[in-house]
């Protein structure tokens, strides 16, 4: 089933930064759709609810690997 | 922040220093190299860890290769110039951002963090999203409404303004609805809870809010997607112009160098990136200080554009609530005729009558009335005070040998007879809101060039109610699917602007959706009106409409202010380096100091005077 998950971001102070994650997140594999809010600093995926636990940990590394100071609350 | 602030200072000093000191020369060196690894060893680590990561577009590593390179051909200053200013800008710009994130924060402060549920009489303090439908709350004075429901015990004022933006405190009494996130002022209220947290308006509005900026507007995309082209763009030009000139055409390597440099300080897109949906944010944000919930950037843009606005007429123009608007007593007095008419109907639940009776306003003393009798469609006939009363239409009237006054009109007329004889009429209609012909006046004034209404209702009822607001385009006796065959017929015939159809019932929110902007009324408003429309006006005020269409203005006007201007300055400087008019000074300044500056026009959005 597709649910709609919402993750804090911390220290995101980039939007550019922003705009790249939310890319890079959208291409993983088993996201429908994802949105990186700068201005409410929130992750928003869609995708498979079985996989979740899955994309939310290589989104936390894209976080990571675009704004080193920034990371995602689990 | 402050830590950032101090470390800028201390740089500065160290940089001013270098910049005092001429001798020895291995003492200036050692200041301004100082200055410069202070101000930016974050900037440099950064842009190694992203090198690593394979990031070659990012804006720490091209502030990095650009202040490096600045060093390795002597420029010491500047290169500590261009790093400090860096800092000073990013400083300035996360101080705006944070600023208005807080801005919108204190625009979400409406969560509910507890709620007291009332079990055996007795308050005990859960979390709002464990209180069922029809449970007892609580809510003490001062304490913020954690979910919808409705009055059953007390009686006190409520504060609405962070819903509906209206500052006067409405009455809230037994058997009234009661919305999450107004704050109760005065007295405690016992209320039975009608929805789930997860459905209450408090919930829906904050969904609402920071779900806004997910639907981007067409300028937040062309931006994303300029910018994305536009840094590696910059970064061949600087590329080439590093390479070639010296290469081709013998050209010295170092001041073409130094221009290659300034390009890169120029490539970062962050000015671009930041302002314009940070416009869009502001701009939801300050709306929603007015009342007016915003679903998303693109509804705000399409509103500004909008020229055309079909309204409903029940319940957007008008109340939506019938009330008595014209006495008529024939040989006796009005009071009397009300006193009669409102007794004669003391039984009845009808709407016709509950309007009779608050018309009267005085209480009613049911052991005067006997013998009623109604006939269903025309009307009753009952015993006041021992006197015959009958209350109905004119068929009515008739079927009991009295001839009514004939008279056209817009609502339902009541005919009352007493002791055998005509006694008069009442007209009962629906009141135009006391903001309707202003809102249209104002929509006129702000160059929108076809205003029209849409009702169901009939003929006459639609005429009056047009002319008392100023509409001259009506289209009445409309069944749902014609209001929808009609505003299809608009999208289809107009030219540039946006057509905004606003409404409230249920059989609006076909026509919502269609609109290229729906409007709802949502304090009256159904909730599938809501759910259907762009754009909510919590306080059902017509007159928001123009507001929020200013604000919509507003808001897109500074989004391509910080547009022409971000783009137009780096452009400028790009040129002047290119010819070397310009230096890393003025490179920075098109970076970090637009970005600033765009930022800070963009907080204007979030001003309420528009």
């Amino acid at each position: 089933m597709t649910i709609k998950k919402t993750y804090a971001l911390q220290n995101l102070g980039c939007a550019a930064c922003a705009a790249k994650m939310e890319k890079k997140i959208g291409a993983l594999d088993g996201v429908q759709a994802c949105t990186v809010n700068f201005m409410t600093s929130r992750l928003i995926i869609e995708g498979e609810e079985a996989q979740l636990p899955r994309i939310a940990q290589a989104a936390g590394r894209i976080v990571r690997r675009i704004e080193p100071q920034a990371s995602v609350k689990l | 922040m402050t830590r950032r602030l101090i470390r800028i200072l201390l740089s500065a000093a160290l940089f001013a220093a270098g910049l005092l000191v001429k001798e020895p020369p291995a003492l200036r060196l050692f200041l301004l190299l100082g200055a410069y690894a202070l101000a930016g060893w974050d900037v440099l680590w950064y842009a190694v860890h992203h090198l690593i990561n394979g990031q070659v577009f990012d804006e720490n590593l091209l502030m990095s290769i650009a202040t490096v390179g600045a060093i390795a051909i002597g420029e010491y200053p500047e290169a500590t110039a261009v790093m400090l200013f860096y800092q000073v800008g990013e400083l300035f710009q996360s101080y705006a951002v944070d600023r208005s994130r807080r801005s919108i924060a204190e625009l979400m402060d409406l969560r509910p963090e507890e709620a007291l549920l009332l079990s055996d009489g007795r308050p005990v303090s859960v979390s709002p999203e464990e209180v069922q439908p029809g449970q007892l709350i609580l809510v003490r004075p001062g304490d913020r409404i954690p979910l919808d429901g409705v009055v059953r015990d007390g009686g006190s004022s409520l504060d609405t303004a962070a819903l509906t933006g209206e500052a006067m405190p409405r009455d809230a009494g037994v058997g009234d609805a009661v919305l999450s996130g107004a704050i109760n002022l005065t007295a405690p209220l016992t209320i039975e809870v009608s929805a789930p947290y997860g459905e209450s308006t408090v919930a829906r509005i904050l969904d609402l809010v920071e779900n806004a900026s997910n639907r981007k507007s067409q300028s937040e995309t062309f931006i994303t997607r300029f910018s994305a082209v536009y840094t590696p763009v910059v970064v061949i030009l600087a590329a080439l112009l590093a390479a070639v000139p010296p290469l081709l055409f013998g050209q010295p390597f170092q001041p073409w160098l130094y221009r290659a440099l300034q390009f890169l300080v120029v490539s970062c897109p962050c000015a671009l990136v930041v302002s314009i949906p940070l416009s869009f944010f502001g701009g939801i944000g300050g709306a929603g200080r007015q009342g007016i919930l915003v679903k998303g950037s693109n509804y705000l843009e399409a509103l500004a554009q909008a020229d055309q606005v079909v309204f409903d007429k029940t319940g957007t123009l008008t109340q939506g609530v019938f009330a008595v608007t014209r006495v008529m007593p024939r040989g006796m007095s009005r009071e009397e005729l009300l006193r009669l008419a409102a007794h004669a109907e003391a039984h009845s639940a009808h709407p016709i009558a509950q309007s009779l009776r608050a018309a009267w306003g005085q209480a009613i003393d049911f052991k005067r009335v006997t013998d009623v009798q109604e006939t269903g469609g025309r009307g009753l006939q009952a015993m006041v005070d021992g006197r015959p009363v009958l209350a109905g239409n004119a068929a009515w009237m008739a079927e009991n040998g009295l001839t009514p006054e004939a008279a056209e009109a817009a609502g339902t007329l009541i005919h009352i007879a007493a002791d055998g004889r005509y006694a008069g009429s009442i007209l009962i209609a629906d009141q135009v809101k006391p903001q309707a012909a202003q809102a249209v006046q104002a929509l006129h004034a702000i160059g929108v060039r076809r205003i029209a209404m849409l009702t169901g209702d009939s003929e006459a009822a639609a005429r009056l109610t047009a002319k008392q607001i100023g509409i001259d385009e009506v289209h009445h006796s409309l069944l749902p699917q014609d209001k929808v065959a009609l505003v299809d017929g608009m999208l289809a015939q107009k030219a540039r602007g946006k057509l905004c159809f606003v409404g409230d019932g249920i059989n609006d929110a076909p026509v919502l959706a269609r609109a290229d902007v729906g409007v709802a009324m949502g304090g009256l408003g159904s909730g599938a009106a809501i759910e259907a429309a762009d754009i909510v006006l919590m306080d059902d005020n017509p007159m928001k409409l123009p507001l929020a269409i200013r604000i919509a203005r507003k808001t897109l006007r500074i989004a391509q202010q910080n547009a022409v201007f971000a783009i137009g300055v780096k452009v400028v400087v790009l040129a002047l380096s290119a010819l070397g008019y310009a230096s890393l000074w003025s490179a920075v300044f098109a970076d970090v100091g637009v970005t600033a500056l765009a930022v800070l026009n963009a907080l204007r959005t979030l001003r309420k005077t528009v």
